[in-house]
């Protein structure tokens, strides 16, 4: 097992704190839109969750890039982008189950979470332990609890008639 | 620059013109930021006798040098412009995550000036500005008006600040709204808008925050972040909201019920923080880089969202955010509902239809005492506005924000209401801004504060009962008057920065915020260049109302203040002594008896150039 980032969506209050230091980690200055963790918002179920990449243990965009610019990292097992050998076709941004391979702006080649080289700053950041570095089992099972939670405020939400 | 991006954004609605100007380093270092160089560029550029709701008018949104870096709720920006509800200059704060989100497009500032033939909405997309046209949304609530402008554009990402029915139909409190549920509250700061015919400002930006010295201000954010983390305001703050507050002003008989002619409200503990969270709490929310998280995200029961009486079919079931302190005074005590699904969905109300729920409640206050007196009946309205009733509170606050039957007379403000009808002296509030959730004669220095406060009536420029209750005697005026100036000075700079100023209450000071500062702009500014710096702004202010008419005379509470002590509770009997803060409190700041800034003052701050 290695260790992987966590997400405990109920803790999270959307402040975005993790987006700011990932984006400083990753270039040094405070720009969301460079960040490999985004904070997603939905205002009306009343839940907030980041999103990052889980590293699954069978990387679909790792499978997919035609120059094979994802690999492991031996050290964290992160997949890591090789940013010299991405040729910007997108291929990994589509095949990515979760939607957390991201293309940069200006440089128009991918870009994705790589674990700070074991130290992830969006994990020190968070004033409410809602993102965890542990050992998990490569598949973003915390994704599941959430989006029976979420699917389940959308119905409670449905307006009832007043008869029923 | 650094800290600043040095750029503002003019916009010109009657033309369709926009520019984008420099902002002068000199500028920035005299004024900081936000409220700050929002007011220079104001006063350099309105005459303070023009109608509020004039195209002459101009609207301001101004970030500060903080704004949009991590430092805990670094979230804020500021509307000023003249207020329709004041006549006076005002300053509208408001959090989510608009204000980070025009940084990011490269903008300190946003001038908008004129006003459009049409209803219009403005996309700032970095450098690319957009005037295009708001017909489809124009009548459309807040929330609605959000999710069609995304819509519309395609963009899921963009930030939206708007109005509602009621900044459309100049209702003389309405607010600018953004990301929803956050308020640019005060003033009618909306109302503004809804003249220029400016239903929505939707922004993107993917630009950067850039700081002068990063390892300086990494470690003075991290050093921040730990004082903030363990200090029990903080922890307060996050698990009760603000309305933990009512527990204090309850204790200390400065919770003003039934239009201030009590200072206790019996229900007072099924509308505070704890009962909030035990009953209708979902969750807490963050503005942007907020370590705090004071925002509550309620929902209604099942049954709670079909009673109550309103006309405009909507969707109760949906999770929304409130309320506050402020709410729950304004929506529960000061009309004396204890009902909190009720104050719930007047709150929520406000928030959609775009109007400050403080001056909504305390307006429906006065109405309600004037219809107990008999000088409204039944005829005028459709609900009897007795005190408690959760029915008309609710629907009043729709009615005003429409200006449907009654709520017409309401939305003009319970000045303008209690003058229309005959009887002034219901009008509870100052320079004809409502009070917030504060009596006066349970906290002294909040009667010197709300008194000489540039907007009117506001608990934000100078926070006394914290240090009233614990260091001072909250009954006494000795001493207040002075401390309240450098007060509002502080507060004046801390807003300046473009941080929310809740991080005073919750471990993160001023001066703890001043290494922040230096390390993001590179100026090497004192903690006595700050204060200097809010004295500055804060008499620019002074100077901007005296050119718009007003005077010392202005600087007033209402009667029941300073002649009626309450019946009952720990300040029965306590009156405000007024007169005793005002004079200190002018010698203090270097103004004459009759509140003009003497010259030798200008001097000292710089301002001797200004015209007069």
């Amino acid at each position: 097992m290695v260790k992987q980032l966590q997400i405990v969506p109920r803790q999270c209050t959307g402040c975005r704190q993790c987006e700011l230091a990932c984006a400083w980690v990753q270039t040094g200055t405070f720009q969301p839109t460079h960040s490999l963790i985004r904070v997603h918002v939905f205002d009306e179920e009343a839940s907030y969750a980041p999103y990052a990449c889980v590293q699954c243990a069978e990387a679909w965009c790792m499978n997919a890039c035609p120059t094979n610019a994802i690999f492991t990292d031996p050290t964290t097992g992160a997949k890591r982008i090789d940013a010299g050998a991405c040729v910007g076709c997108h291929l990994c941004t589509l095949v990515c189950p979760y939607g957390t391979v991201f293309t940069l702006p200006q440089s128009g080649t991918a870009a994705k979470c790589d674990l700070c080289g074991g130290r992830p700053a969006c994990v020190a950041s968070c004033p409410t332990d809602a993102i965890q570095y542990t050992e998990t089992d490569g598949t973003g099972s915390w994704f599941d609890e959430w989006s029976r939670q979420v699917q389940t405020c959308r119905l409670a939400m449905q307006p009832k008639s007043v008869d029923s | 620059m650094a800290g600043w991006t040095g750029k503002l954004l003019r916009v010109n609605l009657t033309t369709g013109s926009t520019a984008v100007e420099q902002i002068s380093e000199a500028v920035c270092r005299d004024y900081l930021g936000a409220r700050g160089i929002a007011v220079r560029y104001l006063y350099d550029e309105v005459d303070p006798r023009v109608d509020p709701l004039a195209p002459e008018n101009k609207l301001i949104f101004a970030t500060g040098p903080l704004t949009g870096t991590p430092i805990p709720c670094a979230a804020r920006y500021m509307v000023v412009t003249k207020g329709p509800l004041t006549g006076a200059i005002t300053s509208s704060n408001s959090g989510g995550h608009w204000g980070p989100e025009l940084k990011m497009a490269g903008y300190d500032l946003l001038i908008v000036e004129g006003r459009a033939s049409s209803p219009s909405y403005l996309l700032i997309y970095d450098d690319q500005v957009e005037l295009r046209d708001a017909t489809a949304f124009w009548g459309e609530g807040v929330f609605a008006t959000e999710d069609h402008v995304r819509r519309a554009l395609g963009l899921p990402d963009v930030r939206v600040a708007s109005i509602g029915p009621a900044g459309e139909r100049l209702v003389r409190f309405a607010c600018i709204m953004n990301d929803k549920h956050r308020a640019a509250g005060r003033s009618g700061v909306g109302a503004v808008m809804g003249s220029k015919n400016l239903k929505a400002i939707a922004v993107r930006g993917t630009g950067q925050v850039r700081v002068a010295n990063a390892h300086a201000f990494m470690q003075s954010y991290w050093k921040l972040r730990h004082l903030m983390q363990d200090n029990p305001g903080r922890i307060g703050f996050t698990k009760y909201g603000t309305a933990a507050t009512m527990d204090l002003t309850q204790a200390h008989g400065g919770l003003p019920a039934h239009n201030f002619r009590e200072g206790q409200f019996e229900h007072y503990d099924n509308l505070d923080g704890k009962a909030i969270r035990a009953q209708r709490l979902v969750t807490n929310k963050a503005c942007y880089a907020c370590t705090i998280a004071c925002g509550r995200v309620t929902r209604l029961s099942e049954s709670a969202a079909r009673h109550l009486v309103t006309m405009h079919p909507r969707n109760w079931q949906v999770a929304a955010e409130g309320p506050e302190y402020e709410t729950a005074w304004s929506l529960g005590a000061d009309v004396g509902v204890a009902d909190l699904d009720a104050v719930i969905k007047a709150h929520w109300l406000c928030n959609d239809l775009g109007m400050d729920p403080i001056s909504m409640g305390a307006t429906v206050a006065a109405a309600m005492e004037l219809y107990e007196q008999g000088v409204i009946d039944d005829t005028q309205v459709e609900v009897p506005l007795r005190f408690g009733s959760a029915d008309a509170l609710v629907r009043m606050t729709e009615a005003t924000g429409y200006r449907e039957g009654f709520g017409d007379v309401l939305a003009e403000g319970s000045k303008r209401m209690g003058e229309a009808l005959g009887h002034p002296e219901v009008f509870m509030g100052s320079k004809g801004q409502e009070f917030p959730a504060y009596d006066p004669r349970g906290f002294q220095g909040m009667g010197v504060a709300y008194a000489t406060s540039n907007r009117g009536a506001c608990h934000l420029r100078a926070w006394t009962p914290g240090i009233e209750t614990t260091i001072m005697d909250p009954h006494t005026p000795v001493g207040k008057g002075p401390w309240v100036a450098d007060e509002q000075n502080r507060t004046t700079a801390h807003d300046n920065m473009g941080i929310c100023s809740f991080t005073g209450a919750t471990g993160g000071s001023t001066e703890d915020l001043l290494p922040c500062v230096v390390a993001a702009t590179g100026v090497d500014l004192t903690y006595d260049d700050l204060l200097t710096i809010g004295a500055r702004t804060w008499n620019l202010e002074r100077l901007f109302n005296l050119r718009a008419g007003l005077t010392r005379a202005d600087d007033s509470l209402p009667r029941r203040l300073l002649e009626e002590g309450h019946k009952s509770g720990p300040a029965a009997g306590v009156t405000v002594n007024l007169e005793a803060m005002l004079q200190p409190y002018y010698a203090h700041r270097g103004w004459t008896a009759d509140g003009v800034p003497t010259p030798e003052k200008l001097t000292e701050l710089g301002l001797d150039a200004m015209p007069k």
